[in-house]
């Protein structure tokens, strides 16, 4: 056991480069040696940097991962925000070439004037395109545009050993549709080429209704998949008997060309912006300090029934809003996740085919409820499959339910999200690492199967034989 | 590559990971194999290979052991980086280290003098000097030393013995006064008398208590994140006397 092979020669990184990193639900943290390279050669240094002191790289965007998938425990950790300009914008057919720091709040105001908008979109604007690529988000549209891979003409992607090579569905294809969703494992992105959605207004059709239970739930998806664009459902995991899996849904549509009267009017960057203040008076900024009291057991119940009788007494609502504040809901409230106070929280998101979903969800709701471990927020969507290797997406549902982290309730939440794991891979469901802090390595095995994972570890050992790409996430789930 | 601990495995329920300098003997190995129950992991530090593999043996793989002698001070920092990437992260750190040559009432040895504020004292700023940066740096960590009921008068018997254990005493409430706003709890623990190498030279002893039963004092001490304890309790007592004891009494008495 004695430890003799230390070399204590070798250099060691510098303290001051040591930050405090944490999972974006604040649930967990660690410390990583953090740079932040703007060039290509930056990035090459680093490398090098990494096999001289034998230390592992993390790649990190906007941080906005809940648990650990941008994290990478005392070894070095690239922050890929700086490396964020445009580098090619073709307005006359929508394709655009940018660096993976460029966020999705740059890439929408950069377009939209030209009548254009990104295919897919986070729930938070500050997400970079090269976190999104590498955990292929999906937006409210999934089950219309699938995931931002599928939009995604091509990539440069810089290797271990410092070479970079390009990929798209005709070049290195296998690495394509294993580097998006590759949680930076195999590379580093330096440029991404994607085809953006043409737009003829800055607005969207919206409507707003409430359902009175589960069924009801699905069946208005399955009835509005054809006429809209994007659909999300808000349900109340509070709400138990007839009423289980009540909630909100929310359906929008693009406008036909012709609709809006004044399309470069509505698509002007100041009619998109969100109010600064709630009710014109309270500024954002402080909005989470008056949710932190109902961040309990008691009080969110307070709130989803406030919330689902105001919906049903009002009725159906229907409007017009600007994409930026249909789409960045989250970002409406600053800091929201600190109203779940210091324990933070996690998300637990499953992937269930259309044909077992109701039931597998209504088992799960009911599991949490028995477990007096009910989620605050839970948000119903539907998708498509696609061809991405440790793609999460199926033909079927997701729910993305959070849960408050506390002291006491941690193993009790680790419990739950097995017995949970159990009912997602019976009805054959599959999980999204974006969102993931507890998916077990046996689990990911079940879902995922193991040809796709030896497949991937194959491309993994031909690139990065060394295992310098390394993340919290990955070693959790396949180290 | 750094090994694959549970704090990367479960980041909702890590396991806590412990560097033990001074560890392959005494207290500091009761405390290892005590966290190793506790289901920590352990970094075993100490310049003893014999000892460090006695206690790694009962450690149930958890204890991870280095030789290191911690006066060799240029190698701490390099040192205390690879441990700490070997083990995934540190949440306490820990400094038992320490010596007591026997000295004679009318022996003034610069050697004997010079290393025992080098490994009581000197080590242990050294070390909790990298520990800091680190705690500081994460908002969070527990940082815990033994002291001794010695360091609180000049006696007779063991000037720079009282000199050393004084110094980490006073550095180690210092530090706890810069780190406490940083969420950093830094706790000293003086003992009395324990059944350890370093008593073997005593000439009266009382209240003798084993490594084991010092090894758990000082965990119950990190666990409530105490400030500073005397262990067991009734030596408090005692040294609330001895530090009351006027200086011409005090210069007139034989221990």
């Amino acid at each position: 056991m004695i430890n003799e092979n230390i070399d204590r020669t070798v250099s060691i990184l510098p303290d001051e480069r040591l930050e405090r990193v944490p999972a974006w639900g604040g649930a967990s943290y660690s410390l990583s040696h953090v740079y932040r390279p703007t060039t290509i050669e930056q990035l090459q240094a680093v490398l090098k940097l990494a096999r001289k002191n034998g230390r592992s790289i993390g790649l990190r965007g906007g941080g906005n991962s809940y648990g650990d998938a941008a994290m990478n425990a005392e070894n070095i950790l690239l922050d890929m925000r700086r490396m964020n300009r445009i580098l090619a914008w073709e307005p006359e057919n929508g394709r655009i070439t940018v660096e993976p720091g460029v966020t999705i709040s740059q890439l929408w105001q950069y377009i939209l004037e030209d009548g254009w908008w990104p295919p897919v979109v986070t729930g938070t604007m500050m997400t970079t395109v090269g976190g999104c690529a590498g955990m292929n988000v999906h937006g409210k549209n999934a089950y219309q545009a699938g995931p931002i891979g599928d939009h995604i003409l091509a990539f440069d992607m810089l290797l271990a050993n410092g070479d970079i090579i390009t990929c798209s569905r005709d070049e290195n294809s296998d690495i394509f549709h294993a580097a998006i969703g590759g949680m930076g494992i195999l590379g580093i992105f330096t440029a991404i080429t994607m085809q953006m959605k043409r737009v003829y207004s800055g607005l969207l059709d919206v409507e707003t209704e409430t359902r009175p239970n589960l069924a009801a739930m699905f069946s208005y998806f399955e009835e509005n998949l054809e006429n809209s664009d994007y659909i999300v459902g808000w349900m109340d995991a509070f709400a138990k008997g007839d009423a289980l899996g009540r909630g909100d849904v929310h359906k929008a549509s693009y406008l036909p060309p012709g609709a809006d009267p004044a399309p470069s009017q509505t698509m002007r960057l100041e009619n998109q912006h969100l109010p600064s203040t709630m009710f014109g008076i309270v500024p954002k900024s402080i909005i989470w300090l008056g949710m932190r009291p109902f961040m309990n057991n008691p009080g969110t119940w307070l709130i989803n029934n406030a919330k689902y009788h105001a919906g049903r007494l009002f009725g159906p609502k229907r409007s017009r809003q600007p994409h930026a504040a249909f789409h960045f809901l989250l970002d409406y409230v600053p800091d929201w996740k600190k109203a779940y106070g210091a324990g933070g929280l996690i998300q637990y998101q499953p992937f269930i085919p259309k044909e077992t979903a109701q039931d597998a969800f209504r088992e799960i709701l009911q599991l949490c409820q028995t477990r007096r471990l009910p989620n605050y927020l839970t948000v119903f969507k539907r998708h498509r499959p696609d061809d991405f290797l440790l793609t999460h997406a199926l033909d079927g549902y997701s729910m993305a339910m959070d849960f408050r982290i506390t002291k006491r309730n941690r193993e009790r939440i680790v419990n739950l999200a097995r017995e949970m794991d159990e009912i997602v891979l019976q009805a054959n469901g599959r999980f999204y690492f974006a969102k993931d802090s507890v998916l077990r390595r046996e689990t990911a095995v079940a879902y995922l199967g193991q040809s796709v994972i030896d497949q991937f570890r194959a491309l993994k050992q031909r690139l990065d034989p060394d295992n310098l790409l390394q993340t919290n996430l990955w070693r959790r789930v396949f180290g | 590559m750094s090994m694959n601990t549970t704090a990367t495995t479960r980041p909702l329920e890590p396991e806590k990971r412990a560097i033990i300098i001074g560890a392959s003997s005494g207290i500091g190995a009761a405390l290892a194999k005590e966290w190793a129950r506790r289901g920590y992991i352990v970094a075993a530090l100490a310049p003893d290979e014999a000892g460090l593999e006695k206690v790694a043996a009962e450690g149930n793989g958890r204890i991870h052991t280095y030789l290191h002698d911690v006066t060799n001070y240029d190698e701490i920092p390099a040192l205390c980086q690879q441990i700490i990437h070997d083990i995934g992260g540190v949440d306490i750190v820990a400094y038992i280290a320490g010596i007591q040559p026997v000295v004679a009432l009318d022996e003034y040895n610069f050697e004997k003098d010079a290393a025992m504020i080098r490994v009581n004292f000197v080590g242990a700023v050294a070390w909790l000097n990298q520990a800091a940066v680190r705690f500081e740096r994460a908002q969070s960590g527990q940082i815990v030393a033994v002291s001794s009921i010695a360091g609180d008068r000049g006696r007779v018997g063991a000037p720079v013995y009282n000199a050393s254990k004084a110094g980490l005493s006073t550095y180690l409430e210092a530090l706890r006064n810069r780190l406490t706003r940083q969420g950093v709890t830094v706790t000293t623990v003086k003992f009395g008398f324990v059944d350890t190498a370093l008593l073997e030279n005593a000439a009266k002893t009382f209240w003798v208590i084993s490594p084991e039963k010092a090894a758990q004092e000082i965990d119950t001490a990190v666990r409530k994140k105490k400030q500073t304890v005397y262990a067991p309790a009734r030596w408090g007592l005692v040294s609330l006397i001895i530090r009351h004891i006027p200086s011409f009494i005090f210069r007139r008495m034989s221990f």
